[in-house]
């Protein structure tokens, strides 16, 4: 099925040549980064983390999204995603990828990386986070390529492999609790020393990381033979709608306990990222569109005439997963930085070196995506007609 | 017999032997002399007029084999566990466990010590990265 | 035997993970991970021991600037600190490093001050550092044990085997730790380097160690050393006849942030005292 990676028309090899040049470039800043240091970077003693771990955390809850489409088709037997699983899977292994590179990146010392397995810490939440990484990302790759090698082949799936498929959905749920802990855990960070912190990752990763797969299911349709169909997309839809839900009340609470409370501990990280805190504002205006869109395609979700109309979903999609990627991926890593254990303020913004590596990386993520999706767009062209059994 | 592919293959093993011969075509004509430790510093003259021979924490067969994992072991040693002294199995003395101010203590002459075996197996050691370098009266280090 | 290409990949596969695994489990017995054990090693001769390391400040007894500038400049020039400065001569917040520094008091216990409390109180100048808590957040989320817990109680830095991750630096709730974004020996001048000490390289944190280093040599840590006479104790707490119990049994004392369970082992002294 590998070589099926390989044939392609000339817009296929276009998008993968694109995909391989910003790669190269990423990959020049980032060995300028790796002999000078991250100095190269935006960080600095106050903000240690930025957005090289922002992506991190961004992309387990993509890759943990994968299983809103595996429990409805494996445990409840919904039919409609089918065809559409194999899609998410893949998915969350171009994620895991991503945010294994992420961290490579951000490592201060990356050759000492084996230090991690060489002197196991149980008590360190970054060490059960490296774990549960590889391991999502060894199921989704058994369970994805056994799964539509099996397809291919007209027949149902080995038995044995229902064990992983099982087991890939507690573990997709860890994934993302194990993350949420590495910040919920910190007594220093008011910003993120919060019980729901892990609730508040699942339901943005459960709507952002769908929200991403109605984008690509479209963009599947338009660019080969392969129709994920209408209903599955709807079906989608809905989750996402949930789920946006969920994550827009958790941050809703988070609010509340932060200014009810009236701690101002609590508070100044939401301050500084809303309205701005001792003359710097330099994040308002992100947060707000972030808030912004989440509301409206929260709305273009709740709405089934709107949703219903396969453009506004895909527009609701894109300013969802816009706006999550600004909640995640960037403010809620700043905002457990500033102000800082002092009270000061030290804004942080990415440099250019900085942002041209995380392009690389996601370009990276995306090649390894579009290889993947060409693979199994090739077998369901091929096995189009044939009931799907599993 | 027919050779398939033939064209890529002979391309391909011509690529794999240029990458895999690097190494020894590189290498003609440079001159590799057997490398030559000196071990004449003031320090280690001073030891062999108070004790009559020149030594080492342990012999010299066991240091060059091993004295990598030595240092790993001071290294923990130190800073984990808070030991100083290292006492000897070949001659029962004490040694201070540091490469900086022990091991350098009497090994001062780098370049002509530790850089001669170094240099001839293509070995660039990191320690000097954070470990500061003895003066020598050469060359400025920086 | 006739094999098609998937075979041969499969078993490649898994012949090269066994064979890596194979290397990696028995080069575990290598002399690398043995530890050395006394009698074969031994603290220095004349090591300072504790069961717990501890330190009390007494602001009051720094009557200048220049007090709290040679404090900080003992530690920072005996472990090779560099000093980041901007064009201006101001630190370089960027990149700058800090073992021991000057807070004023509004920003070492942020929270205490109120808003009739006079500018002089809110600036008065406290000396911080790592306080080698009893609970270290740090310490919990070190993926490697880079940085751990001594048996002295001191919270302790392994440079050799910090991997840059920076999870401690967010951990900590006291901003004690910096990390080397750019390669440190940039800015030390070779005529004022330690020679007895490293530096570090870039992509390592790097913290106050309580002079760990000196504590094995029989000597009190550099910034208790060069501190006025009665500013800084430094002692064994759980030794009952050590300065720095006595002092914090008798007198007001406190310490930053206490509410977080750390188990800070820095004791500010309230209203000065008389020990001299």
């Amino acid at each position: 099925m590998l070589e099926k990676a390989f044939e392609g028309g000339k817009s296929y090899w276009a998008w993968i040549f694109f995909l391989c040049a910003l790669i190269v470039v990423g990959f020049y800043y980032y060995l300028q980064q790796f002999s000078i240091g991250l100095g190269l970077t935006g960080m600095h003693r106050d903000v240690s983390w930025g957005l090289y771990i922002g992506q991190f955390t961004f992309l387990v809850g993509v890759a943990a999204s994968a299983v809103m489409l595996v429990i409805p088709y494996y445990l409840h037997d919904f039919k409609k995603f089918g065809k559409i699983v194999i899609l998410g899977e893949f998915l969350a292994i171009s994620a895991v990828l991503m945010c294994m590179l992420f961290i490579m990146a951000d490592m201060g010392q990356p050759m000492r990386f084996m230090n991690i397995l060489l002197h196991p810490t149980p008590n360190s939440v970054m060490f059960w986070d490296f774990l549960v990484l590889a391991g999502y990302l060894v199921i989704n790759a058994l369970v994805g390529w056994v799964t539509l090698g099996a397809d291919k082949k007209g027949s149902p799936p080995p038995k044995w492999i229902k064990f992983f498929i099982i087991l890939s959905i507690p573990w997709a749920v860890s994934i993302h609790t194990v993350t949420a802990f590495l910040y919920a855990g910190l007594p220093g960070r008011h910003f993120w020393l919060s019980a729901i912190m892990a609730a508040r990752f699942l339901a943005s990763a459960f709507a952002g990381g769908p929200a991403l797969l109605i984008i690509l299911s479209l963009i599947v349709r338009k660019v080969s033979k392969f129709d994920p169909g209408k209903e599955p997309i709807q079906a989608v839809g809905r989750i996402v709608g949930y789920a946006m839900f969920a994550n827009v009340f958790f941050l809703a609470l988070e609010f509340f306990t932060a200014f009810y409370s009236g701690i101002p501990g609590h508070a100044s990280g939401f301050k500084y990222l809303y309205v701005g805190l001792e003359g710097h504002s330099e994040l308002v205006p992100l947060m707000w569109t972030s808030s912004i869109f989440a509301a409206v395609s929260l709305l273009m979700l709740i709405f089934p005439a709107i949703r219903k109309k396969e453009g506004l979903l895909a527009l609701a999609c894109v300013m969802l997963f816009i706006s999550l990627w600004i909640d995640k991926g960037f403010g809620l890593i700043i905002g457990g930085f500033v102000p800082n254990p002092f009270e000061e303020v030290h804004t942080y913004w990415p440099t250019m070196p900085e942002s041209v590596i995380t392009v690389g990386v996601w370009a990276i993520g995306f090649l390894v995506l579009s290889m993947l999706y060409k693979i199994a767009i090739s077998v369901r062209e091929q096995t189009a007609g044939i009931e799907i059994e599993h | 017999m027919k050779l398939y592919d033939g064209g890529k293959i002979i391309v391909g093993l011509a690529v794999f032997l240029a990458f895999a011969l690097f190494p020894f075509y590189n290498n003609i004509g440079k001159v590799n002399a057997k490398p030559e430790p000196k071990t004449d510093t003031p320090v280690i003259q001073e030891w062999e007029k108070q004790y009559g021979k020149k030594e080492c924490v342990e012999s010299k067969e066991f240091m060059r084999m091993e004295h990598m994992q030595l240092l790993n072991n001071w290294r923990d040693s130190v800073v984990r566990e808070t030991y100083r002294q290292y006492v000897s199995t070949s001659n029962g003395k004490k040694f201070n466990m540091s490469l900086q101010t022990g091991c350098m203590n009497c090994h001062s002459n780098k370049k002509k010590f530790c850089d001669e075996c170094h240099n001839y197996m293509a070995v660039v050691p990191y320690c000097w990265d954070c470990h500061i370098q003895p003066k020598e009266k050469e060359e400025n280090k920086s | 035997m006739s094999m098609d290409r998937r075979q041969f990949l499969k078993i490649a596969g898994i012949s090269s993970i066994l064979g890596f695994g194979a290397t990696a489990v028995s080069s575990a017995k290598s002399p690398v991970f043995e530890t050395l054990a006394p009698p074969q090693v031994e603290p220095g001769k004349d090591a300072l021991i504790a069961k717990r390391w501890a330190m009390v400040v007494d602001m009051s007894k720094f009557k200048t600037e220049e007090d709290i500038k040679k404090v900080v400049d003992a530690c920072h020039h005996t472990h090779n600190v560099p000093d980041f400065r901007n064009p201006d001569g101001t630190a370089d917040t960027k990149f700058e490093i800090k073992w021991i520094w000057k807070e004023p008091y509004e920003r070492a216990f942020p929270g205490a001050e109120n808003t009739y409390m006079g500018e002089h109180l809110k600036d008065m100048p406290f000396v911080v550092l790592c306080n080698h808590c009893e609970n270290p957040p740090c310490v919990r989320v070190c993926p490697t044990k880079a940085t751990f817990k001594l048996t002295n109680g001191i919270t302790m830095q392994d440079m050799h085997r910090c991997i840059g991750c920076r999870f401690c630096m967010a951990a900590c709730p006291y901003g004690s730790r910096s990390f080397n974004w750019v390669d440190p020996r940039k800015t030390l001048k070779p005529e004022f380097e330690n020679k007895d000490y490293p530096t570090r390289t870039k992509g390592v944190v790097e913290k106050c160690t309580f002079c760990s280093e000196r504590l094995q040599a029989g000597k009190i840590p550099a910034c208790v050393e060069a501190a006025p006479k009665g500013a800084m104790f430094f002692g064994d707490i759980e030794d009952q006849n050590s300065e720095v119990r006595k002092i914090v049994t008798t007198q007001l004392t406190i310490r930053r942030r206490p509410e977080l369970g750390t188990g800070p082992a820095v004791y500010y002294i309230i209203g000065g005292s008389e020990h001299a």
